[in-house]
């Protein structure tokens, strides 16, 4: 690093900055069998959304009686100002997904609802170390479900070695398979959602910090405008950023095959907004990232998988600040021009009082490790016996999901 | 002895550096014997010095600068020599067009080309290990990046690395005391007595031996021996410019025709001892001026000494005796300014002024004028014993009871997070840049009265969101990592706020709540 003393380090508040998204790749080109056999080259990259996504305002079962009571001023219609698209007679996705809805309807996208993790307890650290980890519980593990998935595959030559070290690779892809991380960071901003919660915490401890901090924020809102606008430096924008980065690199011919990213900013505890407002605005940035992988992944999109997956779900009836709190089952999104897409999966449970988890939340249905496992499966021909003890251990009895992989 | 959290934080924050996490104890410790805990690190007097391998004397650094300086001019002359026959640089060859009956993608280094193009690219501003170097020892390693992407960084010249070293050393000391108290003491006196490393070359190659050589060996000693030892150190005759200061009658004065310069004598006497309203006139100021000519360090040549050693040189200092602050010194030379100064550390508005500072640094930006004057007896009675002082300080009542209202500055910031997440830095870039973002360049403040020293400075606007930025960051790379409740009980245990231990138990990430733990009020204010 230059010396940043002589040389004035001027980090452009307005430049490209990256925070709660980092991404993280596998460092070997992977000689995969059917890469000989098929002529397909496949690529897998996990996005894990930090905080809870509310899988009933992402995919809506409109179709469910007991769904626009439970979700109150935010639940989704299939008509109105903003309808939500309809994706079969059931469900309705969010209208801030135009790209998933087109991706979808040309069967590249795939929604399975209702899934979770094995974890039951509603802690979002925990919650997402069940998640990375791929182990039943909860445990400070030190490795990844992805990671170890990785570990069973051959090795091919290394990817070029130029990228540069990211802040931080996801739990999913740390472990003994080497990685290579990246990230498009001059200094990366806090976003709203910590900013709002320190803001709080100071509101009630440090008034003089609150000030501070809040003129501070304003400052930098006023510099860059809009706030629900896509800018440099908020979230919409930086996932932008990081899935236009990291398709770059994942299309190029020695570029990794298997790539992390981690966007935060889900737990919408206040305020979530329906089909506009703060959800929305996030899931917006979501599906712009999608479309950036598409458009940056060119004709190796055909033979990519995108999982979308969170550590848990919301509440299925709002809290009293027009928000959710934590809960248990939720949505995972599948895309790429390798899904076998156009299909909403889900065993639903139904929304009465009965069928809810502990009489709150979404009951699960599906074990989220089925699902990974069917992708891990279909676009690496892992077998069942490696994903049920090394990549997930002791997970026999949550059997690969066949068919999602074309 | 009963447990007392609070105390603990007062001892640790007020005092220190702030409690360590792992398996320090040092909250335990603290909590256990609070006025201990931090005394205990005064009854090392030598505690204070640092000495780390290849950290080399002011004279040693200041041939090293010399010689850096003489290369440089060389190579300047020959490029100069050899300009006019230079022929203009040859264009890059115009891309090829993609041969599309052979249509590949890019490769990852012109992918990484274009986008090192579109976007800044700066080194993670937080501690410079990947957080995942607890891993595998080939995983996340940063591998030399294609010349292409990354334009290769100019190799470090030996004034840079001298800072980085000086830096490092002294974040290292930072990280490894238990309290803290004794580097606060030396951060304290290195600002008071400070010089600025953006005066010159010099200045910077000097920078972190004048704090080990004139500020640590008496930050638990005397201030007499502290200020002769800073105004005779070659880092602030640079700095403020004596070594360019000629008594008019001198024989160097006549033969150059030029004369005094008042800028060390000035900041002696203002920020140095007696403070402005001090009971100094200009005439005192002129005064001192002429008694310390002379007062320099010998060059390149050697021909006074050693060069980059102190030196006092007869033919530049003005003949005579001299009157200042009422009392006359006779023309004993060197003795001169030594005795004037010692006089200057003895008078009543110095341990006025440094007991009220030193309060207002360690209590309250506002001091109470109790300590204030309990300190300032301490310092006369005891003439000028510093580690006195800081006892006092630390046997005043007031000065545990005041409410922690004082700001941490943006190196105590720094330094008590990368405490409690014991991380031990191994290269000091990362908090260089970070220190520079918050507006506290090490060794470089804007002027000789040093940083300031109010919450007002360090608790603005655009500050407070920059700190943020860092704490977002320093929470997504080491976040992962970490618990952030147990980071809390190292922390603060239940001397935390039920508000501040909810926000972090809430917390949508443990980036997340790493990121507020490092902001909370706990760790903001001292």
């Amino acid at each position: 690093m230059i010396d940043c003393v002589e040389n004035r380090l001027l980090t452009s508040r307005r430049g490209l900055l990256l925070g709660g998204a980092s991404f993280a790749a596998w460092a070997y080109l992977p000689k995969f069998a059917r890469a000989a056999a098929d002529g397909r080259d496949p690529r897998l990259v996990v996005v894990i959304l930090r905080g809870a996504l509310d899988g009933l305002a992402t995919v809506a079962p409109v179709g469910d009686p007991d769904y626009a009571g439970l979700h109150g001023s935010i639940a989704l219609t299939a008509d109105g100002a903003h309808p939500a698209p309809m994706l079969d007679s059931f469900f309705a996705l969010h209208p801030s997904m135009p790209e998933f809805a087109r991706m979808y309807r040309a069967q590249h996208a795939a929604v399975i609802h209702a899934v979770a993790t094995p974890y039951r307890d509603r802690s979002h650290f925990d919650g997402q170390d069940v998640l990375e980890s791929g182990y039943a519980g909860p445990g400070r593990v030190q490795s990844g479900w992805l990671n170890r998935a990785l570990e069973a595959l051959p090795r091919g030559e290394r990817v070029s070695s130029g990228l540069a070290v990211g802040p931080t690779t996801p739990l999913v892809l740390r472990g003994n398979a080497p990685t290579v991380g990246w990230a498009p960071v001059a200094l990366p901003q806090a976003d709203d959602d910590t900013a709002m919660r320190l803001v709080e915490l100071y509101r009630h401890r440090d008034p003089a910090l609150a000030s501070a901090l809040s003129q501070g924020l304003q400052l930098e809102k006023a510099a860059s405008g809009d706030d629900m606008k896509p800018k440099p430096g908020n979230a919409v924008a930086q996932m932008r950023q990081v899935a236009r980065g990291a398709a770059k690199l994942m299309a190029a011919d020695d570029g990794p095959r298997i790539a992390a990213l981690a966007f935060d900013g889900w737990d919408t505890h206040a305020n979530e907004g329906g089909s506009v407002g703060r959800l929305a605005f996030l899931l917006g940035g979501l599906d712009s990232a999608l479309a950036e992988f598409e458009s940056g992944l060119g004709d190796r999109w055909r033979d990519t998988v995108i999982v979308v997956a969170t550590e848990f779900g919301r509440t299925a009836r709002i809290n009293g600040t027009d928000g959710t709190d934590h809960g248990t089952a939720t949505v995972a999104l599948l895309a790429g021009g390798a899904v076998k897409g156009g299909r909403v999966i889900s065993d639903w449970p139904g929304l009465k009082p009965a069928n809810l988890f502990e009489a709150r939340d979404l009951k699960p249905t599906t074990d989220l490790r089925s699902v990974i496992k069917g992708v891990l499966q279909g676009q690496f021909g892992l077998s069942d016996q490696v994903l049920a003890q090394t990549v997930f251990p002791d997970s026999a009895a949550a059997r690969p999901m066949k068919g999602l992989v074309a | 002895m009963a447990r007392d959290s609070q105390a603990a934080l007062v001892a640790l924050n007020r005092f220190g550096f702030g409690a360590r996490g792992g398996a320090s104890g040092d909250l335990i410790n603290a909590a256990s014997d609070p006025r201990g805990f931090v005394k205990a690190e005064l009854a090392r007097p030598l505690g204070a010095l640092l000495e780390a391998p290849g950290l080399q004397s002011t004279p040693q650094l200041g041939q090293a600068a010399f010689a850096y300086q003489d290369q440089v001019k060389q190579a300047r002359e020959v490029a100069k020599a050899a300009a006019p026959t230079e022929a203009p640089a040859p264009q890059p060859p115009a891309d090829p067009k993609p041969d599309n009956t052979l249509r590949r993608n890019l490769s990852l280094n012109t992918v990484m080309t274009e986008i090192a193009g579109q976007m800044t690219e700066a080194k993670p501003a937080a501690d410079n290990k990947a957080a995942d170097s607890a891993m595998k020892p080939d995983s996340m390693q940063p591998n030399a990046a294609p010349a292409a992407a990354k334009p290769s960084p100019q190799p470090l010249n030996v004034i840079q690395k001298t800072f980085r070293a000086e830096a490092l050393a002294r974040l290292q000391r930072a990280m490894m005391a238990d309290c803290g108290f004794t580097e606060r003491l030396v951060v304290f006196w290195s600002n008071h007595f400070c010089i600025s490393a953006s005066k010159g070359e010099l200045a910077r190659m000097w920078a972190g031996a004048f704090e080990r050589e004139a500020i640590r060996p008496h930050v638990l000693g005397r201030f007499t021996d502290m200020l002769k030892a800073v105004e005779q150190h070659p880092a602030m005759l640079f700095f403020l410019d004596n070594q360019q200061s000629l008594g008019p009658d001198s024989r160097a004065g006549q033969n150059r025709k030029r004369g005094l310069n008042e800028n060390l004598a000035r900041e002696i006497m203002e920020l140095h001892t007696l403070g402005v309203g001090g009971g100094y006139t200009q005439e005192d100021v002129t005064s001192l001026a002429r008694i310390i000519t002379g007062w320099t360090f010998a060059g390149r040549q050697g021909q006074l000494g050693a060069p980059g050693s102190f030196v006092f040189n007869a033919n530049a200092h003005q003949p005579g005796p001299q009157r200042l602050l009422g009392k006359t010194y006779e023309a004993t030379g060197l003795a001169q300014g030594e005795a004037a100064l010692a006089d200057i550390a003895h008078h009543p508005s110095t341990a006025n002024f440094i007991a009220t500072k030193f309060v207002r640094h360690f209590v309250a930006d506002d001091p109470p004028q109790a300590v204030v004057a309990r300190l300032r007896d301490v310092f006369i009675k005891t003439d000028g014993d510093l580690k006195a002082l800081a006892t006092a300080l630390v046997d005043s009542n007031e000065a545990w009871k005041a409410p922690l209202t004082k700001m941490r500055s943006p190196y105590d910031f720094l330094v008590a997070s990368g405490r409690l997440l014991a991380r031990v830095p191994e290269d000091p870039g990362g908090y260089l840049g970070n220190l520079n973002l918050l507006g506290q360049p090490l060794w470089t403040p804007a002027g000789p009265n040093g940083f300031p020293d109010t919450s007002a400075a360090w608790a603005a606007p655009e500050g407070m969101k920059l700190r943020l930025d860092i704490a977002s960051q320093m929470g997504a790379r080491l976040g992962p990592n970490i618990d952030p409740l147990d980071l809390l009980e190292f922390a603060a245990a239940d001397a935390a706020s039920i508000e501040t231990r909810r926000t972090i138990e809430r917390a949508e990430s443990r980036q997340q709540a790493l990121a507020l733990l490092l902001m909370s009020p706990e760790l903001q204010r001292r």
